[in-house]
């Protein structure tokens, strides 16, 4: 038990377990740890048993679907879930039940991954601790008076805590690859477009970017190649061939060219943070890859371009909770008494005040000034990744300035926003990357090397960071949970 | 720096209910996130473009064919009130 996706799926072929069981034995370990852990929001068990007896019969015949049918997986409550109430951890969908499923989620079945339930987030996605879930607290399986990160703190903890194989987030300011180093598991960002954004309850649309987390490489590049390619239903995702991510894996790092930013290692950063991301760096230049340090000058902007932009979208993507169509409503005496309301009853601190300041910047005579040049920096962001991919292959750093801060520590909303400094960019410029974990502190709190790519590059990056994993036994580790 | 009358404004603008000791939290801490921002306005982006989506798109058409909607009956089904096959709301139109 607690074991990665491709051992337990080599296990159904060699008949040594069934999907059944493995999710039986998913489902009593969520009913044992999960208390402690707060990951679900809603365990599906019953549908997941379902899905694990149709999987079992494939087997049995010889004929699975794929790497991951089987796999029991958990989801970020933000992907619409056909008949299960998706929340976004908010009061405002506390009781909703989507009509039809995201296309991840529908790829995902497809692939006969096992959906065990629906994890806890920040609400709306909006937060770096998932402590502005409305709904519920998770903590760090590796420090229960920790946060796991965030947005994405349930499916990661789900996955460190193995509480679930693997597990899709959402990634629009870093909510993939910060829980994912909090935790002390592999998260990927794929490149914007790479995979389908229908059915994903929308925070900011251009930055909006759902991936996999997984306990190692490998499964996240299953994972990836499931769900990554062309949606009908979403006009912006991208039409290119989806490669087989697991094939390149084991090519290493020999000739390949990394990029150390100057911008990516601060002053005011973890020391112990520091010291695991150039030991990691260290391990991949002894692999064989050549070190060069690159700048991206427009780095120090990103994270207040970062907080127009998001909210601004944001703004006006939750402007459909209304009380009229779906969610809470609060009564009110005429339809805007009704609907301000119904808004002030049902959205939560963080996300009234991201709805304040996208709506601020987007309005009358700051429009200009505020989401007109943030648009434009984020074009400098983006050509500070243009250059740097004329000279190297891939870009190395920390995945966040520090280390899995205490429940509550952090109340004021700029700390919190500080959080996001290295993983924002990558989301402005749209390229992917992940977070790997990359050692512990003293205490044993994890720690995440972040490897960014080229758009639609993810079998370099993560390829790189199989071999960083080879290389080291990082990710074998499991939190002590009982 | 924003003004009581800016936030109470902009709440009106979002659709946000808020109490008077709300509106002054609010109007502090966007000051304090304002001020963070305020340094874009220093970022030379004379003959910048602006970036909109990071994987620009153009004209992503499908062909102009019907298609099955949603039933009606699963459409309304999360519906907090309605009214035979509509989502009913408050009066906005005076008798």
């Amino acid at each position: 038990m607690h074991g990665t996706i491709h051992e337990l799926t080599a296990a159904y072929t060699r008949g040594e377990t069934t999907p059944s069981r493995a999710t039986d034995e998913y489902l009593a370990r969520i009913a044992k740890l999960d208390d402690k852990v707060g990951a679900y929001l809603t365990v599906t068990a019953e549908p997941a048993r379902a899905a694990a007896r149709a999987a079992d019969e494939r087997y049995r015949a010889g004929r699975p679907l794929g790497p991951i049918d089987g796999a029991p997986i958990a989801l970020k409550d933000v992907f619409c879930t056909k008949g299960v109430r998706t929340t976004c951890a908010s009061k405002i969908l506390e009781n909703f039940v989507p009509p039809y499923d995201a296309t991840v989620v529908d790829r995902l079945a497809k692939a006969g991954a096992i959906m065990l339930g629906k994890t806890n987030m920040d609400e709306f996605a909006m937060g770096s601790s998932t402590e502005h879930s409305a709904l519920k607290v998770t903590r760090n399986p590796w420090d229960l008076a920790r946060v796991p990160g965030g947005s994405s703190g349930g499916p990661a903890a789900a996955v460190a805590a193995g509480l679930a194989a693997g597990s899709l987030g959402t990634d629009t300011g870093g909510s993939i690859r910060q829980p994912a180093a909090f935790c002390g598991v592999v998260g990927l960002k794929p490149t914007y477009g790479r995979v389908s954004r229908f059915g994903l309850v929308a925070f900011a649309s251009s930055l909006d970017h759902p991936g996999p987390f997984g306990l190692d490489v490998l499964d996240t590049s299953l994972l990836l190649g499931a769900i990554a390619g062309r949606d009908p239903l979403d006009a912006t995702s991208i039409d290119a061939p989806v490669p087989d991510y697991a094939a390149g894996l084991e090519q290493g790092v020999r000739g390949l060219r990394l990029g150390v930013p100057d911008e990516y290692f601060t002053k005011g950063m973890d020391a112990e943070v520091e010291i695991a991301v150039r030991a990691a760096i260290d391990v991949l230049k002894g692999l064989g890859a050549t070190l060069e340090r690159v700048s991206l000058p427009a780095t120090p902007h990103a994270l207040a371009t970062y907080y127009v932009i998001a909210p601004a979208e944001a703004s006006s993507n939750l402007a459909r909770y209304d009380g009229v169509k779906y969610g809470l409503r609060v009564p009110g005496h005429d339809l805007i008494d009704m609907e301000s309301k119904t808004r002030a009853a049902g959205f939560g601190a963080e996300v009234r005040r991201r709805i304040m300041l996208g709506t601020y910047v987007l309005s009358a005579g700051y429009y200009d000034a505020y989401y007109g040049q943030a648009q434009k920096v984020r074009t400098l962001v983006r050509r500070d990744f243009d250059a740097a991919f004329g000279r190297v292959d891939l870009i190395v750093a920390p995945t966040t300035p520090n280390v899995p801060f205490k429940h509550g520590e952090k109340t004021d909303p700029v700390q919190m926003y500080l959080n996001d400094v290295f993983t924002i960019p990558a989301d402005m410029a749209g390229v992917p990357g992940v977070s790997v974990p990359c050692g512990f502190t003293k205490t044993g709190l994890p720690i995440g090397l972040q490897i960014i790519g080229r758009a639609l590059d993810e079998a370099t990056v993560l390829r790189a960071a199989r071999a960083y994993e080879r290389a080291t036994d990082w990710h074998t580790r499991r939190p002590a949970l009982s | 720096m924003i003004s009581r009358e800016d936030v109470v404004h902009v709440a009106r603008l979002a659709r946000l209910a808020l109490t008077d000791a709300e509106l002054e939290t609010i109007r502090e801490q966007l000051n304090a996130i304002l001020s963070h921002i305020d340094a874009l306005r220093a970022v030379d982006t004379s003959g910048v473009e602006p970036t909109s989506h990071a994987v620009p798109q153009f004209n992503v058409m499908r062909e102009d064919e019907p298609r099955p909607c949603f039933p009606v009956e699963e459409m309304l089904a999360n519906a907090p009130d309605r009214a035979g096959d509509f989502f009913r709301v408050p009066r906005i139109i005076e008798e």
